[in-house]
């Protein structure tokens, strides 16, 4: 029998919408109970101090799950493994990651999938995987979408190579919905962004940059919210699309929309698109190069407005790691992405809560109960008695400064070197085991 | 990756943003100084100084002059091209700057058909880097030899150079603006000296937004950046008009063919006719017939082989501000 005591905390678990002082007792790697300061006195003297965590001054929250995660293995592991990628996940506070398909090969079979989600691979979270809707990701051919649920896939995704054609989506989208997961879509007309390396406006205009326009993005959702609509109404099935990391005010209106018409869209959010603009680029700096790109700061605020009222679901990092001599090219050759792990609550606490107005309770939401339900975990993402114990202790008014020579990561592409963070991990619990604390 | 750094070389001349109107000045004036110097005394400038010129796109005169620039003031100068190099085998445009540099370059003059490739070569080396142009980003030298043509051919002082310089003068920018890193530098540049820069072209060629380009950037009276679609309008205000190349290919998919851009926006013998004091200004390459008569390319009006000449010139004074060195 293994316990773990925490003890002098806040517990706020939105799913339950408890928000007090509360002792959390874990045993054998679930929540087995909940009781008021001091309800576990006795216990907290003889169980070792390897086993407790003082979570005094500090919230008590569920592990946060992070829907959107590039961990380069197999074959790019150069830039990432698993192993190190899930080590810069619990520095985060993350107990959950979903590992995108775009690997070498790419995730698209039960074979492929089950070497990654292998306990080999030496996660140190609970990893998940989304592989690929198509067949290498080639936008050709639908995978076995049967297979790979049964193989463990929450989800189905071509991210970084979007769906394009209506027939290949739709056909992705009645397959999914027949299995209960959702297929999530990076929102990219590829066919109007050739050559783009940024959002297109003014600023890629002075830089002599070609620009992705908002429409780019806009017109997959608003297509993909159309075949939606065609499947209810054609199959009389409930097809569930997420969007990924969604950019502009024109795919958040759109998004708006459907989910006011019933639909069952739901969407993420990254970090770094509602905290910085295209302007974070200043002279080509390559680690503020991603896909989507950073937009506007109409459009950025448009976001902050989508996680306040509930548009947006969820925050995911899309973390996207990339070896520095990747990176350190001429603007329009380097890579898309920017880790995120590390930085996500930092950012999302002090841009979100403190700078916005967002209850601290709505931040731990949209980073770990709406994230499950979005991949339909049934055991995670909340505190109660019964539950998985992932937890995260964080102390929500620490300041302090990120570093990225301190990152866990193999890669340390990220324009917050150097940034203001709001609220740090003290402690991650993952299945009963503290896998973190600092 | 060290930490994203904007600190260049000070002898770097990468953008027309990172001059300041001094510095402008003081380049005009280093120019003078140069080109009336004694040929042999010149020769000594930069004796013994090394510069190498890489360049990853094909260049007739900025290649050329400034590597005739960099000769005539005594420097040794070596060229690297992608053609004829381990560019060729993949070497990083950084594991080439770091070569040159272990070979004894000072400073680096680059071309390159990425926008901001030169930023990346100033960070990775510490080198002065000058940009002989960059994508569709900057060509600095380029705004800066025109302006000199400018001033010297409206009888102004060429030796100087404050908000007022320009002050009253408009000059109308016509052609392929969107891809153009001529246009950028120069309506970037002059109106931070007074002039107003129209830029004029169809809308596939000169996006709204290019009239943002000085977004932020404080202004003198009556100077900035305007867009026009009509070339007769703007030429009625210009004192200058400058013509750039258009490629055929960057015509396909607009509304426009070629035979109505050149009816539209060409500077013909009838247009220039109109206007008998009006300053004729091109880049290069010329595509005679395109968007200029060939007979306006070669009138008194005419200031392009100036241009050429004064771009030797004015390389000799970035070369020497890159190095340091006094002349």
């Amino acid at each position: 029998m293994k316990e773990l005591l925490i003890t002098g905390g806040r517990l706020i678990d939105p799913a339950s919408g408890v928000d007090a002082l509360r002792d959390v007792l874990v045993r054998d790697g679930k929540i087995a109970a909940i009781e008021k300061p001091g309800g576990f006195a006795a216990l907290a003297k003889t169980l070792p101090k390897q086993f407790q965590i003082d979570a005094t001054g500090c919230i008590v929250a569920p592990g946060f799950i992070d829907v959107h995660v590039h961990l380069r293995e197999p074959g790019q592991t150069h830039k990432e493994t698993i192993a190190t990628g899930t080590a810069a996940a619990v520095v985060g506070g993350f107990t959950t990651v979903v590992a995108m398909p775009n690997t070498t090969p790419v995730n698209d079979s039960a074979e492929s999938l089950a070497w990654m989600l292998d306990t080999a691979r030496g996660s140190a979270v609970n990893l998940l995987a989304m592989p690929a809707a198509t067949a290498g990701s080639m936008g050709e051919r639908v995978t076995d979408f049967a297979a790979l649920v049964n193989a463990g896939a929450v989800g189905f995704t071509d991210d970084g190579k979007p769906v394009l054609e209506d027939e290949i989506m739709r056909a992705a989208l009645i397959s999914a919905a027949r299995l209960g997961v959702p297929v999530s879509q990076h929102a990219e007309d590829t066919r109007l962004t050739g050559g783009c390396s940024m959002n297109a406006g003014p600023v890629a205009f002075r830089l002599g940059l070609r620009g992705m326009t908002v429409e780019a993005e806009s017109r997959i959702v608003e297509r993909d919210i159309r075949l939606l609509e065609e499947i209810e109404r054609a199959e009389g099935l409930r097809p569930h699309l997420h969007v990924q990391h969604v950019s502009t005010a024109r795919a958040l209106a759109a998004i708006k929309s459907a989910k006011a018409r019933g639909l069952h869209v739901t969407c993420e959010a990254a970090p770094h698109h509602f905290t910085l603009t295209e302007d974070a680029i200043g002279e080509y700096n390559t680690n503020a190069k991603m896909n989507p790109p950073l937009r506007a700061e109409a459009d950025r605020r448009a976001l902050v407005a989508a996680l306040l009222d509930g548009t947006v679901d969820c925050i995911a990092t899309d973390h996207a790691p990339h070896a520095s001599h990747e990176k350190e090219v001429e603007f329009e050759r380097a890579p898309n992405g920017i880790t995120g792990l590390e930085t996500a609550l930092g950012l999302a606490l002090r841009v979100l809560h403190k700078d916005s107005g967002l209850p601290v309770s709505r931040v731990i939401e949209l980073m770990s109960a709406r994230p499950a339900s979005i991949i339909g975990l049934k055991d995670r993402g909340a505190i109660i008695v019964g539950a998985m114990a992932d937890v995260t202790v964080f102390d929500a008014g620490a300041e302090w400064q990120f570093r990225a020579r301190d990152s866990r990561s193999m890669s340390k592409n990220t324009p917050f070197d150097g940034a203001a963070m709001l609220g740090q991990v003290k402690a991650t619990v993952c299945a009963g085991r503290i896998v973190y604390r600092r | 990756m060290a930490a994203f750094s904007t600190a260049y070389h000070p002898g770097s001349l990468l953008s027309v943003e990172h001059l300041s109107i001094a510095d402008v000045g003081q380049i005009l004036a280093a120019t003078a100084e140069l080109e009336s110097m004694d040929v042999a005394a010149r020769a000594k400038v930069l004796e013994r100084r090394t510069l190498a010129l890489l360049f990853y796109e094909s260049s007739t005169r900025t290649r050329t002059s400034f590597e005739l620039a960099a000769k005539s003031l005594g420097a040794t100068t070596t060229l690297v091209s992608d053609k004829s190099s381990s560019i060729e085998k993949g070497e990083s445009l950084k594991d080439t700057g770091l070569t040159l540099r272990a070979l004894g370059a000072e400073a680096i003059v680059l071309r390159h058909p990425a926008s901001g490739a030169p930023e990346l070569l100033a960070r990775v080396t510490g080198l002065p880097v000058l940009n002989a142009g960059d994508g569709m980003h900057q060509h600095p030298t380029q705004a800066l030899l025109d302006l000199r043509t400018i001033l010297l051919r409206l009888g102004l002082n060429a030796a100087t150079a404050t908000a007022q310089t320009l002050r009253g003068i408009t000059i109308v920018i016509t052609g392929d603006i969107r891809h153009s890193r001529v246009a950028r530098s120069n309506a970037m540049l002059l109106p931070r000296l007074g002039a107003k820069v129209i830029l004029c072209g169809p809308e596939e060629l000169l996006p709204q937004e290019a009239a943002e380009l000085l977004a932020g950037v404080e202004l003198p009276a009556n100077a900035g950046v305007e867009i026009a679609r009509d070339l007769d309008a703007a030429l009625e205000r210009a004192d200058v008009a400058m013509m750039l190349r258009i490629q055929k290919e960057r015509l396909l998919g607009t509304a426009l063919d070629l035979g109505e851009y050149v009816k539209r926006y060409q500077l013909s013998q009838a247009r220039l006719g109109r206007y008998p004091k009006l300053l004729v200004m091109h880049p290069g390459p010329i595509i005679r017939g395109l968007e200029i008569a060939g007979e306006v390319a070669d009138s008194p009006q005419s200031a392009i082989e100036e241009q050429v000449a004064h771009g030797l010139a004015v390389r000799r004074a970035v070369l020497v501000r890159a190095l340091g060195a006094r002349a």
